[in-house]
């Protein structure tokens, strides 16, 4: 195969930037996946700088026993609020923010199938996140519930004020918005991916992306319906989760978790999909058991169908129903351990190069190893019994979802930042930001494992000096304030970037999909040409014609 | 080194069953993540790309039999803990059959009642249990939900209204337990406490025989203007005192308040001085909580405080 075959003609014609077009308006009115993407990770970023704030706020109140920082109402306010804004209104639109600008390049596409309903699905978003947080103008402020919201306590006789009311409209919106991107997301990946993209060539974010969509689709209506049940409870006097008028408590629970285990996946599987892209370019090798991969987010997403009870075993449900959600949700542990087991292979014989994006996907496998590890434990219905309602579950959920999704959403920042912006971020500053957060997740979280063994409970606004509880709590404190730091340099770093950034290359970090073939950033239309796709790693075998990637990876 | 309570202080067998599958998985966990650190430590350390190395490495696509044993390890650890999980339930959760409670806790918005069917005492926050006893708690709720929870005693469970639950509860060693409620239950979720107090058999009966007692109300000096003002400053519409009309169950049993160690579930220490700052204003020790402040002089609260702490 010495023939060398032109596989690209030579002459790119010179395009529009997206620069020519600048204006708000242009913004504003656009319809475009990259313009829409970038908006979605433009405002994921204000939300999880005001869920971050309502954080810290939340751990100075704790950092010390009988503190006396802000009032229990307020207190209850701030987690309720941290909790949606960081689900609702930070990870979930950035990975499908991110889903919006990436898909389409990756797959070789002009667009996403429907352009229109994709800016739909952003300003829903939008709107959804001002109506949440309008309610901080409301006279008693906003829903303070709880994120989970369990009924009868945010139902009229407890709750009041309004703020519920504005927490499910809020939310109502931004489910209607998940489930129009989902459909769109499913759409585009099945039929327009370019000649020669077969599902079996799917970059693996794509495929993360597909089954996300998939879950969003399937159950965002469930808990659609339920808000839709609250606010007829609320607004006029239905009694669907009022056990005092013949409703039933349990049924919200059902609803929610129905909806919401699966969404702890909708919010981790496209950060495996980010996982999944950037080890592979960083080692400098072909993911491992791209199949395994791939086969194994489809199981997850399955098996999250099947698992919300899990979240109430100590509801009383009966020993057989907990021992049916027990053990589907260790089934989930295997083909997650598939996973992590192929990154880790993946890694081994590469020659990894260690720049800001592998940094936090290294750590990332650490981190996500933990939560699973205690998530397997959780899954076991007497230690649940145990650790339930207590901080060793919020040790457990960060871990997943910050060590897990944010810090895959900071290794695609840096990754994709130069694609999308045409600058590389600072590596300097890169790895203060690396470091620091680090540092600051593992001091705030970490020891949390251990005041919920002991017994501190969840969601109270102060606690009696027992042993070691104030001091443990003061580290945690310490830890959300060197986080605050880390978000600060990162904040700093993306400004500075955007400004003063070296320029960026095509292809930055000689990486292998479809989305580095274009400039940087892309032209509007995306493409002039795409490139033939003969493999699962088109850039790779252009590069090298005489090493093709297939017919070797069809093995796995 | 005070002693650390919870996972690391069992006080029943059921805690203890409990305890040791937890360490026991926590073993297993810091074992596996053991070898991915040490893994991913050894990759860091061999694998780094060199600064002037721009060869690429061995294109390796996978290995089919490496994904069948790493899918397969998994299953047969899961086995395991399932295996587990299943033998330490029927431990700690057998069936009830007809059994009767023993105690029925109810919660509300932020306290504890306590029920005795078989002997009839009614009381707030503070448990009394004979010690060395499997009992059987009936866990239910007036209002939202809410989660029996005494961390070194056995599992949590949710008081939920218009559905029953039950629990297994005992005390090896005699001893004061503390607890909280587990499950958010609105602004004061957080002092909604509880006191296990285990004694033995003999100090538990004459708990009961005392609870059991109907004082005679003062009809005479201090304490006789507090009975008074017990009767017609909106007390009793929420209050019992047996012996007397008040006999509402919104807030606490008071009859035997005299007794209790803490006041407002928890939130202070139970004393004449703490009683007489608790009834100037409750909303300044337990801000949200239903007792309002009554807004009561100087002498009407010497005298109420008199009456409660009086009744014997």
């Amino acid at each position: 195969m010495s023939m060398k075959i032109p596989l690209v003609p030579e002459n790119l014609k010179p395009l529009p930037r997206l620069k020519e077009n600048e204006g708000m308006l242009s913004w504003v009115a656009s319809v475009d996946h990259k313009q829409i993407g970038i908006m979605y990770l433009i405002s994921t970023l204000v939300f999880f700088i005001i869920g971050g704030l309502e954080a810290l706020v939340i751990r100075i109140q704790l950092a010390q026993p009988e503190f006396d920082f802000i009032s229990p109402e307020v207190y209850n306010q701030m987690f309720t609020m941290h909790g949606t804004t960081m689900i609702f209104f930070v990870v979930m639109p950035f990975l499908i923010g991110l889903g919006v600008y990436l898909v389409p390049l990756m797959i070789g596409a002009r667009d996403m199938a429907f352009p229109r309903l994709n800016a739909l699905s952003f300003w829903l978003v939008i709107f959804g996140g001002i109506l949440l947080y309008y309610s901080f103008l409301t006279q008693s402020g906003p829903s303070e519930v709880g994120w989970f919201a369990y009924a009868p306590l945010s139902e009229k006789p407890f709750s009041l004020n309004k703020g519920p009311t504005y927490w499910a409209l809020g939310l109502l919106a931004t489910g209607i918005s998940s489930v129009a991107s989902g459909l769109n997301n499913i759409v585009t990946i099945l039929t327009m991916r370019a000649k020669g993209m077969t599902m079996r060539r799917l970059p693996l974010f794509v495929w993360m992306i597909l089954v996300t969509s998939f879950l969003l689709v399937f159950v965002i209506p469930i808990i659609a319906s339920a808000f839709a049940m609250m606010l007829l409870d609320r607004l006029l006097e239905a009694t669907f989760f009022t056990p005092a008028h013949g409703g039933s408590a349990i049924l919200w629970q059902h609803f929610f978790w129905g909806f919401g285990h699966p969404e702890v996946y909708i919010l981790v599987l496209p950060a495996f999909g980010i996982i999944s892209e950037v080890i592979p370019v960083f080692s400098r090798k072909p993911i491992f058991g791209y199949s395994f991969v791939a086969g194994s987010t489809v199981a997850i997403g399955l098996l999250s169908l099947g698992v919300w009870a899990h979240h109430m075993f100590a509801v009383g449900l009966g020993n057989v129903a907990n021992l049916y959600f027990s053990l589907a949700s260790m089934l989930i542990a295997i083909p997650t351990g598939v996973k992590v087991l192929n990154w880790v292979a993946t890694m081994w014989g590469g020659k990894i190069w260690f720049a800001t994006p592998m940094l936090f996907a290294t750590a990332f496998i650490i981190e996500f190893v933990i939560a699973g590890l205690t998530g397997v434990a959780v899954a076991s219905v007497p230690i649940d019994w145990v650790v339930t309602d207590s901080y060793f579950v919020v040790a457990h959920f960060h871990y997943a979802l910050f060590g897990g999704s944010l810090f895959a959403i900071f290794a695609g920042i840096y990754y994709w930042f130069p694609k999308m912006t045409g600058r590389m971020m600072s590596e300097t500053l890169g790895k203060w930001h690396f470091w620091l957060t680090v540092i600051g997740f593992n001091m705030t979280f970490f020891i949390q494992h251990f005041l919920g063994v002991m017994g501190m409970p969840r969601r109270t606004y102060t606690y009696h000096d027992f042993p070691y509880w104030g001091s443990m709590n003061l580290i945690s404190t310490i830890g959300a304030i060197i986080l605050a730091l880390s978000v600060i340099v990162f904040a700093w770093n993306i400004r500075r970037s955007l400004k003063h950034g070296e320029k960026a290359p095509d292809n930055p970090w000689n990486a292998w999909t479809l989305e580095w073939y274009t400039t940087s950033p892309p032209a509007v239309h995306n493409f002039d040409l795409v490139p033939p796709v003969r493999g699962r790693r088109p850039l790779w075998d252009l590069a090298h014609p005489d090493q093709l990637d297939e017919p070797n990876s069809k093995v796995v | 080194m005070e002693k650390l309570g919870g996972i690391f202080n069992p006080s029943s067998p059921e805690m203890e069953a409990m305890a040791d599958l937890t360490y026991y998985v926590i073993a297993i966990s810091i074992g596996i993540l053991a070898i991915i650190v040490v893994a991913v430590a050894y990759i860091i350390i061999r694998y780094r790309k060199g600064s002037k190395d721009s060869s690429e490495p061995y294109q390796n696509f996978g290995d089919l039999r490496l994904e069948i044993v790493w899918t397969l390890i998994p299953v047969a650890i899961i086995a395991v803990l399932f295996q587990l999980t299943c033998s330490t339930m029927k431990t700690i959760d057998p069936p009830i059959g007809n059994e009767e409670p023993d105690i029925v806790v109810i919660g509300h918005q932020w306290w504890w009642e306590f029920y005795y069917p078989k002997s009839g005492v009614l009381t707030a926050n503070e448990m009394h249990i004979p010690v060395g006893k499997k009992l059987l708690l009936r866990i239910e709720s007036i209002d939202v939900i809410h989660d029996f929870w005494v961390p070194e005693l056995g599992p949590k469970i949710d008081a939920i209204p218009g559905h029953t639950n039950h629990l297994w509860m005992g005390a090896s060693e005699p001893g004061v337990y503390l607890g909280a409620c587990a499950e958010f239950c609105g602004t004061q979720h957080a002092n909604m406490r509880i006191r296990v107090i285990a004694e033995t058999e003999e100090e538990f009966n004459e708990w009961q025989k005392q609870e059991l007692v109907v004082p005679r109300t003062p009809r005479s000096g201090i304490a006789g203007k507090g009975a008074e003002l017990f009767q017609t400053k909106a007390c009793m519409n929420c209050h019992t005192i047996k012996g007397t009309p008040a006999a509402a169950r919104i807030g606490p049993d008071l009859t035997h308040l005299n007794k209790r160690q803490t006041i407002g579930a928890g939130v202070l220490t139970n004393s004449p001085e703490n009683l007489t700052k608790w009834l100037y204003n409750p909303q300044k020790y337990k801000q949200g909580s239903l007792m309002p402040n009554m807004k009561l002089s100087d002498s009407e609260v010497e005298a109420i405080v008199a009456y409660l702490e009086g009744l014997k």
